[in-house]
């Protein structure tokens, strides 16, 4: 079997077996939610806070179909926009206490204190997997609990 | 000014043998090359830390253009990686000052990589997102009412209320359609994941996301899930179903999914 490129296949009532189906490149979007949200979370000596990754990927939630169709759309707002940021942050109690706490704990001394900020990592890996299911607030209409509002 | 450099890493793995990986770019276009620690294999890119820094770097991921050659080019790299050899995907921006910090960490947790890379061996990720397809008749309640004794306000409401509680109906038997696609899915496959749905925005469409799905299947068995979805589709006319992959195990490394015993 080939891994050389990922195919994005649909499969309505008629449809194609998708070993046959055409490969396209894969779509942006799923491989910065690849990348961004899963993958194994290890402190490196450089962080960027979890809640930033957070913010980052709830924007792109919000926002991006791909570069291309945002632009399309004349979307760039993310990149000059402080509300989303502020606001966001002042939204966010429990991953905001999480990052913090895994930032000051993690400290300066990584490596040293490395089985300790692993298991912070850990943490506060499980509180955003505990905290997936409760996205109306903080991920957008991203649940399909909201179809009255997708609905018009 | 030293450009001072770090060492970004892209997976970790156990196989040495470099086959697959000569020639290889990773970010910022130079080749990957090898840590090793603990009997595990780091692939990893040299970066400057100009641009890879903790503050350049929370600034350079506001910008989509700079994220997506990053992203991507990791990517890459996790899949190369992958293609031959079981492979445990580190996280967009795991990034340490040198090899020697690197090296403490593969020795620190080489148990829980040895885990995660014994689970993944093998297998490979499968994408499987459902929408509800779209409806045929969306269109204003209209009509005429069989009853002439009823007037025309009360008769558009009760044909609206009709009409409301068809859709209500339709969404209800497409979210459990998504459940019993799911249910037969995770019994094709090593482990399943549910993702947070993505938002309308981020799909592209306008039917909502009923179900974002990750599967780990045995690579011998990739036809048959493919098979199954076909099936899948088949018997729920109500759903589009979207197969992606194969994919790096990405979904399937986090530690937690294993609690100590």
């Amino acid at each position: 079997m080939t891994q050389a490129s990922h195919s994005g296949a649909m499969f309505g009532p008629s449809s194609a077996n998708p070993a046959t189906s055409g490969h396209e490149p894969a779509n942006l979007g799923d491989i910065l939610e690849r990348v961004l949200d899963r993958g194994i979370v290890i402190v490196g000596d450089i962080r960027v806070s979890l809640l930033d990754i957070e913010l980052l990927t709830l924007k792109l939630r919000l926002v991006v179909a791909s570069v291309d169709t945002a632009r399309q759309m004349g979307i760039d707002w993310w990149e000059h926009d402080p509300w989303l940021t502020s606001r966001a942050r002042g939204e966010l109690p429990a991953g905001t206490a999480g990052a913090e706490a895994l930032e000051a704990k993690a400290g300066a001394e990584a490596i040293e204190a490395g089985a300790e900020a692993v298991e912070s990592g850990i943490e506060a890996e499980e509180r955003r997997a505990g905290r997936s299911p409760q996205p109306a607030s903080r991920r957008g209409d991203t649940h399909p609990v909201h179809r009255q509002v997708q609905r018009g | 000014m030293a450009v001072k450099s770090g060492v970004w890493l892209h997976a970790v793995t156990r196989d040495a043998d470099p086959c697959g990986l000569d020639g290889l770019t990773g970010i910022g276009g130079c080749a990957v090359r090898t840590v090793q620690a603990g009997g595990l294999v780091a692939v990893v890119s040299s970066v400057d830390l100009a641009q890879f820094g903790e503050e350049p770097l929370r600034r350079n991921l506001e910008d989509l253009d700079w994220l997506e050659t990053v992203a991507r080019a990791h990517h890459t790299v996790v899949e190369a990686v992958g293609r031959s050899r079981p492979v445990v995907p580190a996280r967009l921006t795991t990034v340490y000052r040198d090899d020697a910090g690197l090296r403490a960490m593969l020795e620190q947790r080489r148990g829980d990589f040895d885990a995660v890379l014994d689970r993944v061996s093998g297998r490979t990720e499968w994408g499987v997102k459902m929408y509800a397809a779209p409806t045929a008749s969306a269109s204003e309640p209209s009509g005429t009412s069989s009853s002439g004794t009823v007037r025309p306000g009360t008769a558009y409401l009760q044909r609206r209320r009709a009409q409301l509680s068809a859709e209500d109906q339709r969404w209800q038997l497409a979210v459990a359609g998504a459940e019993e696609v799911h249910a037969a899915l995770t019994g094709c496959a090593a482990a399943a994941r549910r993702h947070p749905p993505q938002d309308r925005r981020l799909t592209g469409r306008t039917e909502p996301m009923l179900l974002n799905g990750a599967y780990l299947v045995e690579l011998r068995d990739s036809g048959r899930f493919g098979d199954a979805v076909t099936a899948q589709a088949a018997r729920h006319p109500g759903l589009h179903l979207e197969l992606t992959g194969p994919w790096p195990p990405y979904s399937f490394v986090t530690i937690e999914e294993e609690p100590p015993r």
